[in-house]
């Protein structure tokens, strides 16, 4: 059963177009050096092997439940007539005409006599975080990036690499925390904001956690442009600078992008830091000195006290299904991207 | 002309990405620097043995570090199991190119992706709800026992969570095991498991603690995931088995900067907790770097 399994003779076919590049050619390299099995085995050795190949499917497992288990919670808000009292998709999405209110409006006030679950807001005050978070993140993180690889000596980037990795260890809590004590009053008495609490405070904490994460992605892309290209650019006479804009940036874009790519998944999915300092008031408007209740936020802060099974909590739960979905696609979409950029690259290299 | 414009293009793309790496710098140590000035003065040994007391604006946080403490032990005996086979698995037994094995690889850099809140959910309608409830019917006759949120199920959600992080350590370290050993001990007639557990395991032992500790980092300093499985606000007593809920440090943070009483008064307590919080993590991210380089050093003496 298990020599059957390893044998060579699944060959794999070669995803689309692609060649058979450096980046599989070292362990296909060492599959074929494989050590065989000797002949003689005790019996527990099957049972061993076959925990192994149990345990390994544990991600795909872990993934699968994942999906199912937060989609049952969620289900009832698509079928069930109960729940519909409430709310439906349609209530949470349009505007609602509600007593008390002179138009039809996006209200989140889950917890009033007249329960309203608009999702507007909460999805408008994630992008609007995001988009600050974004905005501070990537030209820091891309920047420190290309300095790190292409102008730093070796002492410098001793300094600055470790210190984003401490970045990265920083608790998301603790950013919370030195937004929500720290921060909100510098920002505020700079500013001159009306509340302390709002998507700029939130969003630039935001950035805290995600720099290292583009920082990462890109320091390794722009490590991995072929030394031969910017040999072949100086030698045509370009400058530094014109090396660097015109080709090692253009060849590591889209490992760049994938690290941009995986921050944005990040930052919307980020709770603590947006939960401490965003002011968590769901107003819907563009403006980012305004108080704001992202969609992770919203989760943490109401789940914990809602009825199980009930209309509130099947809303939360969708909305961790969105959560989901969109971090999916994004890493899925910077997975792609670190794809390419090896298939590109490694025919080269 | 030409040769002023090439250098003030240097001179101005070196001066604009240097001023980004000076200013993450900055950030870095702005945190860490106001953190340590006010937090320092507070941790004292009393600080850390006591238990919260008068509303949290006095005591110690000592619950809260024993909670945080039981929950990464047990996290740990869940995630290394899972972690360290699904690695071997990749690396010794699956066919690199198979579409089983790009399965799996996608599901854990997605799971990696995952955001934590979607964790916590997952905790309580899988964990909580689902598994705990089942085990309260078949055993305790519906009465609630484990069908609440307690300390092995914020345990097991930690360990999905962290799963990704032991399983590309765990690889990694396989990886870095010179391919002679293997060859030698297959030459030897060792089978293919007896050369996985007395060779590569052994080498890629150090590989295999510093994903442990990576993933204990991450599981120590995560507080989104344990909101609905287990985490409590304050707890007269310590947990005393699998079913009881616990304190942990993260949350403790949580609780003293936005739902204290009296702001002035936990301000010192807040600041010391964050403090050692933040000692906590770095200390097992350091020991995971030191761990790390060693084994590089090792193999690359090795290798040549």
């Amino acid at each position: 059963m298990a020599v059957g399994l390893a044998a060579p003779t699944q060959a794999s076919s070669p995803s689309a177009g692609s060649q058979p590049v450096e980046a599989s050619g070292p362990s296909n390299h060492r599959r074929a050096d494989r050590p065989r099995l000797a002949s003689r085995r005790p019996r527990f050795h099957a049972l061993a092997e076959a925990a192994i190949r149990v345990l390994a499917f544990s991600s795909i497992t872990a993934i699968i439940l994942i999906f199912v288990f937060i989609g049952k919670e969620a289900w009832p808000l698509l079928h069930d007539s109960a729940i519909w009292k409430e709310v439906t998709l349609a209530k949470m999405w349009f505007a609602q005409q509600w007593p008390g209110y002179d138009a039809a409006e996006h209200v989140w006030q889950p917890v009033s006599e007249i329960p309203k679950y608009a999702a507007w807001p909460l999805v408008v005050g994630t992008l609007k975080v995001t988009l600050v978070a974004m905005l501070v993140a990537v030209p820091l993180g891309v920047g420190a990036a290309l300095f790190v690889s292409q102008y730093a000596g070796r002492r410098l980037r001793e300094i600055v690499k470790p210190t984003v990795e401490l970045l990265a260890g920083v608790p998301s809590v603790v950013l919370g925390f030195f937004a929500l004590m720290v921060m909100a009053t510098w920002l505020q008495q700079a500013l001159g904001l009306d509340s302390r609490l709002n998507a700029l405070v939130a969003g630039v904490a935001l950035s805290f956690a995600i720099i290292p994460v583009i920082f990462t992605v890109s320091e390794e892309a722009f490590g991995a442009v072929p030394r031969s290209y910017v040999e072949a650019s100086t030698a045509l006479g370009a400058a530094r600078w014109q090396t660097i804009v015109r080709v090692v940036v253009p060849a590591a874009g889209p490992g760049v992008a994938a690290g941009i790519a995986l921050g944005l998944g990040r930052a919307v999915g980020e709770t603590m830091i947006v939960l401490m300092a965003s002011g968590n008031a769901a107003i819907l408007s563009a403006s980012p000195a305004d108080s704001v209740r992202t969609v992770s936020a919203t989760i943490a802060a109401e789940l914990a006290e809602v009825v199980f099974g009930g209309a509130h909590y099947t809303v939360l739960f969708f909305l961790g299904v969105l959560l989901f979905a969109f971090t999916l696609a994004t890493n899925l979409l910077g997975e792609f991207a670190i794809g390419r950029m090896r298939r590109r690259l490694g025919g080269v290299a | 002309m030409k040769r002023r414009s090439r250098r003030v293009g240097d001179v101005a793309l070196s001066l604009g990405t240097g001023l980004a790496a000076v200013l993450v710098l900055l950030i870095v140590a702005v945190i860490l620097g106001d953190v340590a000035y006010h937090g320092a003065p507070h941790m004292t040994l009393t600080f850390l043995t006591q238990a919260p007391r008068e509303g949290m604006t006095a005591g110690g946080i000592f619950p809260a570090i024993f909670g945080t403490v039981a929950l990464v032990v047990l996290m740990t005996l869940a995630v290394l199991p899972a972690g360290v086979a699904t690695a071997i698995y990749l690396s010794e037994y699956a066919n690199p190119g198979s579409r089983v094995t790009r399965l799996v690889r996608v599901a854990v850099n997605n799971l990696a992706g995952v955001p934590s809140i979607v964790f916590g959910l997952f905790g309580l309608g899988f964990f909580v709800q689902f598994v705990g409830a089942g085990i309260d019917r078949a055993f305790y006759g519906g009465q609630r026992v484990f069908g609440q949120p307690a300390l092995v199920w914020a345990a097991l959600t930690m360990a999905v969570l962290t799963l990704p992080v032991v399983i590309v350590a765990t690889e990694e370290a396989l990886a870095a095991v010179p391919r002679e050993l293997r060859l030698a001990s297959a030459a030897l007639g060792a089978s293919r498991l007896q050369t996985i557990v007395r060779v590569v395991l052994p080498q890629a032992l150090p590989g295999i603690l510093t994903g442990a500790i990576l993933a204990i980092s991450r599981g120590a300093g995560e507080v989104a995931p344990i909101l609905f499985t287990g985490v409590a606000y304050f707890l007269p007593k310590l947990p005393g088995s699998l079913h009881d809920q616990f304190m942990q440090l993260g949350y403790h943070v949580y609780v003293l900067s936005t739902q204290s009483p009296d702001v002035d008064a936990t301000r010192p307590i807040l600041y010391a907790t964050v403090l050692v919080l933040l000692l906590l993590t770095f200390a097992l991210n350091a020991t995971a770097v030191v761990v790390r380089s060693h084994m590089r050093r090792r193999f690359a003496g090795a290798a040549s």
